[in-house]
């Protein structure tokens, strides 16, 4: 019998009156599901509370971080028209005119290539820095030494970019029309590699060292390191101090010099650490800080536009050139940020499978 | 008991004093370059004789301090009223942000949320993409306009402060480490709480604020920070209203007007002018004064945001 087969699991056969009923367990598990929802709205109607402490976060959240969202679409219609309303869609008109020649093609990729640029030499410089920071720190042995130095070291990741890039392009300013000398550190630099040299005939030109096209990348990258750097050792200083001293010991036993140290004892117990950093600063590589970059370069008069423009300073630029050029700029934008959220997605996917470790 | 160092060893830890040397004075130079060329007299300052102390005009250690004067009495006037602003929006805007991270970090971290999953992404997803710069500043000015509306004024005659205050400085990630904190107190404390009968709001507030004060302190920390650090809203969304700038739009401000720091040449239109005080040592001294505060504070807080850190190994 086929039927009392599929069924005998919670189907009862009654031998008396030969008929089948539902066990009681079943009944319960039915009544369950059929008020399931009932349940459910009666659990949220007893934590309602912790429902209400939710809206104010997800409101804010919805109307200045996904709200803006919407104006995304702006890059799919001409900007032509005056009134919003009579825009049309054009479909991807916009992201195409930034693949054509032309000079805003140009313009755009000069800034996709220095986004990548930028970002690529911040990570390279900016990722491993912080971690022979916090080896370093790890060798000094008095406290209050290390403290010192770790108050001096954390302490412009503090300063407001206005004023690390204010302080930035006085130390490296070129001299002015009026008389004005050059700034202090490049001073020092034309010292050293001869005022008759590229870098001192450029430092003593109008622009300067921070306006030149050939170091200001390099100007940026210190600047970076000098502002994040001593602030992201503090998370790879925790992982190398949490290293147990028993290991060292061993290795001494071993025979490992302090390289060898390093080598097998140290860098296996931070990798995860090391892992997880490196997974969030690809998650803000393409995020270039905008904000720094456009107080150095904020019109395309100015000397270093060639290197300092990136796709957010220049969508920047465009947005005040009227609506057609918003549309670029969003178009422009958008693909930059979703290229950034596929690094992101990416690098953790990557992460999750090699190492077992992963942020999200 | 003394332990004989290796050659290896000692090499590395000379290295690693030379350069951690080095690297902390790196790091503190600009500041005290600032404070030296602030009371520097002119001549000294456009001619780059500042190194680390401060330059009179012939030349040898001389002190100056009509830069300071210039900021804080001549010029006191604009230059407070963009510090007390900066001061309310960084109050202000800190505590606003403080009471919707705490709530909703707490219904977070409660396993017993439903949809708990997808409330995380809705946050995590404004880590990983966000609509781009023009994107925001139309939102922010639709905003503004609707504010306006419904005080029945125009986006250029309300105060935008409040703009600033209410619709920027959400940042996930202090969220995130709100809610790993949250999620770290025993819930067996929480339990014992609700037997006694407190309700929601008595258990966030006496049982988790006080058991995650160090984050919390971290978190309004990393808040405060921002906000009066920030620049590049503020200096978009009003342009126009000069009274409303907080001090790093203000000190840009004049950086742009009355110095040849970005332009190359001091504008034409320029309206700073001093035979015995350069415009640059105006600038360092508004550089120091905006950073007085954070100097002040950062002593007490440096060691709750180290741990704050740590604690924020983020995690889900």
């Amino acid at each position: 019998m086929m039927f009392k087969l599929k069924y005998d699991d919670f189907l009862v056969y009654d031998e008396q009156s030969g008929t089948y009923s539902m066990p009681q367990e079943q009944k319960v598990r039915d009544e369950t599901e059929r008020n399931h929802w009932k349940t459910t709205g009666l659990t949220i109607l007893k934590d309602w509370r912790l429902y209400a402490m939710l809206i104010p976060m997800i409101l804010v959240y919805l109307l200045w971080k996904y709200l803006p969202m919407y104006e995304l679409i702006a890059s799919f219609k001409s900007g032509r028209e005056a009134q919003a309303v009579d825009r049309n869609w054009v479909g991807i008109t916009n992201f195409a005119h930034l693949f054509q020649s032309g000079s805003d093609a140009i313009d755009f990729w000069r800034a996709f290539r220095n986004t990548f640029a930028l970002a690529f030499y911040g990570l390279l410089f900016g990722f491993p820095f912080p971690i022979i920071l916090a080896l370093f720190f790890n060798e000094v042995r008095s406290n209050i030494a290390r403290s010192v130095m770790q108050v001096c070291v954390y302490l412009p990741k503090f300063l407001s970019t206005v004023i690390v890039t204010t302080l930035v392009i006085s130390l490296f300013r070129g001299t002015t029309a009026a008389g004005g000398q050059m700034g202090v550190v490049s001073k020092f630099l034309t010292l050293i590699f001869g005022s008759g040299s590229r870098l001192g005939q450029q430092a003593s030109s109008t622009s300067g060292l921070i306006q030149s096209v050939k170091y200001f990348r390099m100007i940026y990258i210190v600047a970076e390191l000098w502002e994040h750097a001593g602030y992201d050792s503090i998370v790879f200083f925790a992982a190398v101090i949490a290293v147990s001293p028993t290991s060292y010991e061993a290795a001494q036993i071993d025979g490992a010099g302090k390289m060898a140290q390093m080598r097998y004892v140290v860098l296996p117990s931070i990798l995860s650490t090391v892992v997880i950093m490196l997974i969030m600063k690809m998650g803000s590589l393409l995020s270039v800080g905008y904000e720094k970059l456009w107080l150095f370069c904020n019109a395309p008069t100015i000397d270093n536009y060639e290197v300092a423009s990136v796709v957010s300073t220049l969508a920047n630029m465009w947005n005040a050139k009227g609506s057609v050029y918003q549309g670029y700029g969003i178009a422009a934008e958008m693909m930059n940020n979703l290229i950034g959220m596929i690094l992101v997605i990416g690098s953790n996917f990557i992460a999750r499978r090699a190492s077992d470790v992963s942020l999200y | 008991m003394k332990r004989k160092y290796e050659v290896s060893e000692l090499i590395f830890k000379i290295v690693a004093y030379v350069f951690l040397i080095v690297f902390s004075l790196i790091c503190i130079y600009p500041l005290i370059y600032a404070l030296a060329s602030a009371f520097s007299s002119k001549s000294a300052v456009s001619a780059s004789k500042v190194v680390l102390w401060p330059v009179g005009d012939n030349g040898s250690i001389g002190f100056s301090i009509e830069a300071f004067k210039y900021v804080i009495v001549d010029k006191g006037n604009d230059f407070w009223i963009a510090y007390a602003n900066t001061l309310f929006m960084c109050g202000v805007g800190t505590i606003w942000c403080m009471v919707y991270t705490i709530m909703g970090a707490y219904a977070l971290s409660k396993k017993r949320l439903l949809g708990r999953k997808g409330f995380n992404f809705f946050l995590v997803f404004t880590m990983w993409f966000s609509a781009g710069i023009i994107p925001q500043a139309i939102n922010y000015s639709n905003t503004g306009n609707f504010f306006a509306a419904l005080v029945g004024k125009t986006y250029n005659t309300i105060d935008l402060k409040w703009l600033v205050i209410i619709a920027m400085g959400m940042n996930a990630t202090n969220l995130i480490l709100l809610r790993n904190a949250f999620e770290g107190v025993p819930s067996e404390i929480e339990e014992a709480a609700r037997i006694d009968g407190a309700t929601e709001m008595q258990v966030l507030f006496n049982v988790y604020i006080p058991m995650s004060k160090a984050t919390i302190a971290t978190v309004a920390l990393f808040f405060g920070i921002s906000r009066w650090n920030g620049y590049f809203w503020a200096a978009k969304v009003m342009p126009d209203q000069k009274y409303s700038w907080p001090v790093q739009v203000f000190i840009r401000n004049f950086i742009e007007k009355e110095t040849a720091l970005i332009g190359g040449s001091i504008p034409e239109d320029h309206t700073f002018e001093s035979d015995t005080l350069s415009e640059l040592s105006v600038v360092y001294a508004m550089v120091i004064c905006g950073v007085i505060p954070i100097l002040i504070i950062y002593p007490f807080i440096q060691k709750y945001f180290a741990k704050g850190v740590n604690m924020g190994g983020v995690k889900e």
